[in-house]
């Protein structure tokens, strides 16, 4: 099941994509952390990116140590921050950690602390220690870094997850991929993943970038990919590679906003459409059949929206035309209908055509409702300006119906500028295609299509994909909008806004092409 | 509230128990009896385990179009039949009379989730094709509930409304399906309220199903259904 709704969701996505937007020039971002409502990730070299809302970035402050590929995580009362620097010819280098009590740079209490070194390699050993990435294990709470760069391998060390200092110096680090960098490890469902970034980096849209993963039951490993192949010996599934207009994915970070809403970040080596610039992006996480998936922020278009749940699709409350205009109805379920069975059953079908009922002869039209037109000529799509003319001039009630590819049933999708967003994506504007009613939210909880756009709050759609792939829809929080609220098949036929249940498949919906 | 349910009891002591519905309470030339459906027994009922309600007072149908898309509906029902359609409470029994023909409210109980509408059409040996079916009953709530929702399902069309107002409206040729159709939230007030609708059927099998929900989607309990009298 998961699987096919994965592939309804992803497939019909072809049109343009949408990158984050302000400042988001950097290489090597660490994992995207939130301090206060705030978004930060930390780059090479110092860069700093800061966010209100996960869409529209700026630049931050650097903080004490300015090295490589930092990583950072939060531990209880204070922000840890990795930072990789070579110390020598490579490959001998160092991670070092600073700790700081907030990451706001204007709050009183920052103040980076320096935390000591947590892994280092001499120049001759098979490892190259940068790149740190850490991980807090949510099964047993204990705390790792794996770091490492080529020149050998990918390795793991346990630290402290009070402090975030190293644990037991003393102990031996454990190879656990090589021939890659910029790891860092997840853990679902019982399985620890290991993702770690294979090709060349820094060479613009020439970089071979790309980022592979394996799984182990065991946080040392031994990973394998799908195949079998182990990543000690170079194995590694294909988890996100180059597309559309950016290059060279790497340096994954897992970004887990709760309620199934999983987001991973990472650099493009190139966005093509910021020439050819290092860039920050943020983008779905699914999971299909065990492994990670790299989902897609919401991509501009039209769409039938479906429910998961119903089967049915979003639709303006007004009377439908069928495509090509009506036909006589068929022989089957004819005027005088059967003796109903014994309960009409919970689907109540039609009686055995043409028997005669109670009310009167048996038999419908005959054949004639099943017969295409005469000259078989395509019938073209419906002509949403002539069938919305006996639509109501005001504000029209929104349910959901059989999708029968009519007007009032395919949605224009568009992010709307200046408006904020979300981490990965912009806000949206629903409205019917061709004709602008917008789909809106109301102060008591329920849906209405507008006349028109105004931009405000209840008419911008939050549209984060969920890790099976399919979508949640929430209007963007405002004053007539104050309760975070998702999109709900209540009904076959009934939509309103509801808290969101994970567990449910209620909010969950397909965008398909119509 | 006592004797609400005497008074009931007293009237529905000379109907046949739960015998199924049919015998000479209905039109001359009845088929009956209808498999679904009895006489009520009791002078409330609770609504099932899921919540549906099973306690009604169907109006024998009136031979109308059969056109189902929303506006055809809609020009159905604001058609005036008979006196109050919109307020009237009947009893079981009660007449009114239609383009000159009289027709019957019949008070019944459903044994499953759903009111056949077929069965209670074909055992009193009326139509069942191109009719309109005026269906009533009373929600008793022990309290105000606020934030409820009506679910339903109708085979084929159907307008709802609680307390008056209009909050569901169902079109086209279709089946029923649990929860087809949900109101908005909506507030059950303390004492009686008056669920009423109309089912439009084009051809074939007919019924419905209904049940509140509340506030957290789950079947709404804690009220009893009754016909007839309200409780005044």
């Amino acid at each position: 099941m998961k699987s096919i709704l994965l592939a309804a969701a992803i497939l019909p996505l072809a049109s343009s994509a949408f990158a984050l937007d302000g400042q988001v020039t950097i290489h090597d971002p660490s994992t995207v952390i939130q301090c206060d409502g705030r978004y930060y990730t930390y780059g090479t070299g110092g860069g700093v990116l800061i966010s209100d809302d996960g869409w529209t970035w700026r630049r931050g402050v650097a903080p004490a140590r300015r090295g490589m590929a930092p990583d950072v995580i939060h531990l209880g009362d204070r922000y840890c921050l990795y930072v990789a620097a070579n110390i020598g010819a490579q490959p001998k280098a160092a991670i070092n950690m600073i700790w700081n009590g907030t990451l706001d740079p204007n709050s009183p209490d920052y103040k980076w602390e320096e935390g000591g070194g947590v892994a280092s390699s001499d120049g001759v050993e098979d490892c190259n220690a940068i790149d740190p990435g850490v991980f807090l294990d949510p099964a047993d709470g204990r705390l790792w870094l794996t770091y490492g760069s080529y020149f050998g391998y990918i390795r793991l060390v346990e630290l402290d997850p009070t402090t975030g200092k190293r644990l037991d110096t003393n102990d031996r680090p454990l190879d656990i991929a090589i021939n890659c960098e910029a790891s860092d490890m997840i853990y679902h469902d019982g399985w620890y993943y290991l993702l770690a970034t294979h090709g060349s980096c820094c060479r613009g849209s020439d970089s071979g970038y790309n980022i592979r993963v394996g799984r182990a039951r065991n946080v040392a490993g031994p990973f394998l990919d799908h195949t079998g192949l182990e990543m000690l010996r170079g194995g590694g599934k294909l988890f996100v590679g180059s597309g559309g207009r950016v290059v060279g994915p790497g340096h994954f970070g897992l970004l887990d906003l709760g309620e199934d809403v999983q987001k991973f970040s990472c650099h493009f080596e190139a966005d093509l459409d910021r020439g050819g610039a290092s860039v920050l992006d943020i983008r779905p996480l699914l999971w299909k059949d065990g492994w990670p998936v790299a989902g897609d922020n919401f991509k501009e278009g039209t769409y039938e929206i479906e429910s998961v749940r119903t089967g049915t699709a979003l639709e303006l409350a007004v009377e439908g035309v069928p495509v090509g205009g009506g036909r006589a109805r068929g022989f089957r379920g004819g005027a005088g209908g059967g003796p109903g069975g014994p309960g009409a059953g919970p689907s109540g079908t039609n009686g055995p055509a043409g028997v005669s009922g109670p009310g009167g002869p048996g038999g419908g039209a005959g054949f004639g409702g099943f017969g295409a037109r005469g000259d078989g000529a395509p019938i073209p799509p419906q002509d949403v300006a002539q069938v919305s003319t006996n639509w109501p001039a005001g504000n029209v009630a929104v349910r959901m119906g059989n999708y029968m590819v009519q007007a009032q049933q395919k949605w224009t999708v568009t992010p709307v500028a200046n408006a904020g967003g979300y981490p990965g994506s912009p806000y949206f504007k629903i409205s019917i295609a061709g004709a602008g009613r917008t789909l809106a939210a109301t102060e008591d909880g329920e849906l209405v299509a507008l006349l028109g756009f105004t931009g405000e709050p209840e008419q911008l759609w939050r549209l984060d994909q969920l890790t099976d792939g399919t979508w949640r829809i929430m209007p963007k929080p405002g004053p007539k909008t104050k309760e975070p609220l998702a999109l709900s098949a209540i009904g076959s036929s009934s939509a309103t806004l509801a808290k969101f249940d994970p567990d449910s498949d209620k909010q969950r919906w397909l965008f398909k092409t119509p | 509230m006592n004797t609400l349910r005497n008074i009931l009891m007293s009237a529905l002591a000379a109907l046949a128990g739960s015998a199924p519905i049919a015998t000479a309470a209905l039109s001359q030339g009845a088929r009956g009896p209808a498999p679904s459906l009895t006489r009520p027994a009791t002078a409330e009922k609770a609504p099932d385990a899921d919540g549906f309600m099973q306690r009604w007072l169907i109006l024998e149908p009136i031979p109308v179009s059969g056109r189902l898309a929303d506006s055809a509906v809609q020009a159905t029902v604001k058609r005036e039949y008979f006196t109050n359609q919109l307020s009237v409470i009947p009893r079981d029994g009660d007449k009114v009379t239609v383009g000159g023909a009289e027709l019957t409210w019949h008070a019944v109980d459903t044994k499953g989730y759903n009111v056949n509408l077929y069965h209670f059409a074909y055992a009193l040996s009326r139509p069942t094709s191109d009719v309109l079916f005026w269906i009533v009953t009373i929600v008793n709530c022990p309290r105000e509930m606020p934030g409820v929702r009506l679910a339903i399902g109708s085979n084929a069309a159907s307008v709802w409304w609680v307390n008056g107002e209009e909050v569901i409206g169902i079109y086209g040729d279709r089946q029923t399906v649990i929860d087809d159709g949900v109101s908005r939230r909506l507030t059950l007030k303390k004492g009686p309220n008056v669920v009423r609708c109309a089912v439009i059927n084009g051809g074939g099998a007919t019924d419905f199903c209904a049940r509140f929900l509340d506030g957290g989607d789950k079947p709404l309990k804690g009220f009893t259904l009754s016909v007839g009298e309200t409780g005044k």
